[in-house]
């Protein structure tokens, strides 16, 4: 080795051997990127993660390249939200402030199985996309139930798990769900409330919650926790036995109501009390809390997801204009991890793969069938 | 005047030493962020665009400043293959700090998201609201996101070899003062 061109006038570490020194500068390389592949949970597979449950939502619901891992099945909506100017006094949000903001979304339908029947799950769900003036954004992925199964992560993984179909049957096993739920006693206000709720005859005439809570802040910097729900001017009517029987019927019902007109919904903004949980979407508020009808979401037109605008879009609930913000509901850091890497996983399977939603977009002509059962429309 | 300089000037320094901790948080923070499902994956999120968009600006001017003040000669005794493992490693350094938050910026906008910095703070969209392009710029972001952490991994062993093995000056030319 050559000798050092700037020789160094203190003694320090040259009296330290060489290798030792050679060592140092292991183990410092080595610490860092140590530290890095547990950053990414490379060291603790058996951590709950992103790639953990979408790789589990993928294992129970098969692979179905293209399409969301968790509410696969659906259809695009456009529309416009007017406001009536109410939300003011909640939220300094601009979308609150008179006017229409423009709107996209859609409906859908939960599990990682996009040809599953309507019927498969008594939960529907509507995502929504308000695009503000300014060019923020409100995105929010609202289901048919005030109330959510689970309380955490941790839960919905296990719920998940226990729903796993059996491969001998195709069929989850009764038994683990059973266990799942005695095991989880947080998911008891969930079940009573759809046992008590029979599933509307249209996503027409359900009301849709924003699930977890947000805080919304006012322009004199006053913050309240705010769960929404869009309510439904058409009346709710329970699902009828033919439809129980048709099994696909949602989307093509959709689209013929919305060739006799629009649709509306009003936001309606509920307040929490002090003391109302704020972070957990297993309990509901009491009936009498404050409620501010924000105004009418109308939703003009219908698409079929694979080429509508909603394809494109990841209804992450924490996509949020200034004026709300996330709430400290553990299910919402989770959700936007998750759907991140579902839209991740299945735009990656679009851009290579461009075939995968021909299958569907071109089938009416070629297989009427198909697009019959599908309920979609081209 | 016509002697050689032997030291990074201040400002040169200043903004190595102000980058490499924001770097390697970056990193940290965006291969945690997309694990994680704990709260900390909000909290890792709005940082990681504000930041990169700060780092982008500190990359710009780093660049004027060793475009316009160059960098001190290596060591005369440096081997030929040392001498290219260096400056190769150099460009490949600034071609990744510029290109991470130009990749990051164009992904959020092809995914259609609003590039939020803090509250209603947003910058345009550099990129058509595209899932191809999302798809292609998403692959990017992680792999070279791997590939600057190698690479940074490799500057800091070798800043470490000329600082404990070598002392031949490079390790000082960039912490102390000096010509």
């Amino acid at each position: 080795m050559t000798l050092p061109s700037v020789p160094n006038p203190r003694p320090g570490p040259r009296q330290i051997c060489v290798p030792c020194r050679l060592a140092a500068i292991g183990v410092a390389a080595l610490a860092l990127a140590g530290g890095f592949a547990y950053t990414a949970g490379w060291l603790t597979p058996g951590r709950l993660s992103a790639p953990r449950i979408i790789d589990t939502f993928e294992a129970v619901a098969g692979q179905h390249p293209g399409y969301r891992r968790n509410h696969a099945k659906g259809l695009c909506v456009e529309g416009y939200f007017d406001s009536n100017g109410n939300g003011v006094a909640l939220s300094r949000a601009a979308v609150f402030a008179p006017g229409r903001t423009p709107v996209s979304g859609r409906f859908a339908v939960p599990g990682g199985n996009p040809s599953a029947p309507d019927t498969s799950s008594p939960v529907r769900s509507f995502a929504l996309q308000f695009s503000l003036a300014d060019g923020e954004q409100w995105r929010t992925g609202m289901n048919s139930t005030p109330v959510f199964a689970v309380h955490t992560p941790a839960q919905f993984y296990q719920q998940l798990l226990a729903a796993k179909p059996d491969p001998a049957t195709g069929k989850p096993d009764p038994a683990k769900m059973k266990a799942f739920y005695a095991a989880n006693p947080e998911t008891q206000p969930f079940q009573r409330w759809v046992k008590a709720h029979p599933p509307s005859s249209s996503l027409a005439n359900a009301a849709y919650y924003s699930i977890n809570a947000f805080l919304f802040t006012d322009a004199g910097g006053t913050t309240r926790a705010v769960r929404w729900a869009v309510e439904p001017e058409t009346p709710y009517a329970p699902i009828t036995a033919a439809e129980q029987a048709e099994k696909n019927f949602l989307a093509a019902d959709l689209n013929e109501r919305l060739q006799q007109g629009p649709l509306r919904w009003h936001l309606i903004l509920n307040v929490a009390q002090p003391g109302d949980p704020v972070d957990d979407a297993t309990l509901q508020w009491p009936d009498n809390r404050q409620r501010v009808d924000a105004g009418t979401l109308v939703i003009e037109h219908a698409s079929s997801q694979e080429n509508g605008e909603c394809r494109d879009i990841n209804f992450d609930p924490t996509i949020l204009p200034a004026g709300i913000a996330p709430s400290n509901d553990p299910l919402l850091a989770a959700r936007s991890a998750a759907y991140a890497l579902s839209f991740k996983r299945r735009t990656r399977e679009e851009a290579l793969h461009p075939e995968v939603h021909q299958t569907q977009t071109s089938s009416p002509q070629q297989k009427p069938q198909q697009s019959e059962q599908q309920g979609e429309h081209s | 005047m016509t002697r050689a300089r032997t030291h990074f000037s201040p400002l040169a320094r200043l903004l190595h030493w102000t980058m490499a901790p924001l770097i390697i948080a970056m990193l940290f923070i965006g291969v945690g962020m997309v694990a994680t499902v704990s709260r900390a994956h909000d909290t890792l999120l709005a940082l990681h665009r504000p930041l990169g968009i700060a780092l982008l600006l500190l990359v710009v001017l780093r660049l004027a400043v060793r475009i316009t003040c160059g960098a001190p000669p290596l060591p005369e005794n440096m081997s030929k293959v040392q001498r290219v493992a260096a400056k190769a490693s150099h460009i490949v350094l600034y071609a990744l700090m510029a290109a991470m938050p130009l990749i990051g910026w164009a992904m959020v906008s092809a995914a259609g998201y609003p590039v939020t910095l803090a509250g209603s703070l947003h910058l345009p969209p550099i990129a058509p609201h595209d899932a191809t392009l999302f798809a292609l710029l998403r692959a990017l972001h992680t792999w070279l996101a791997f590939a600057l952490f190698a690479t940074v991994l490799l500057h800091l062993a070798a800043a470490l070899l000329h600082a404990l093995i070598l002392r031949d000056g490079v390790w000082q030319s960039m912490t102390r003062g000096g010509r």
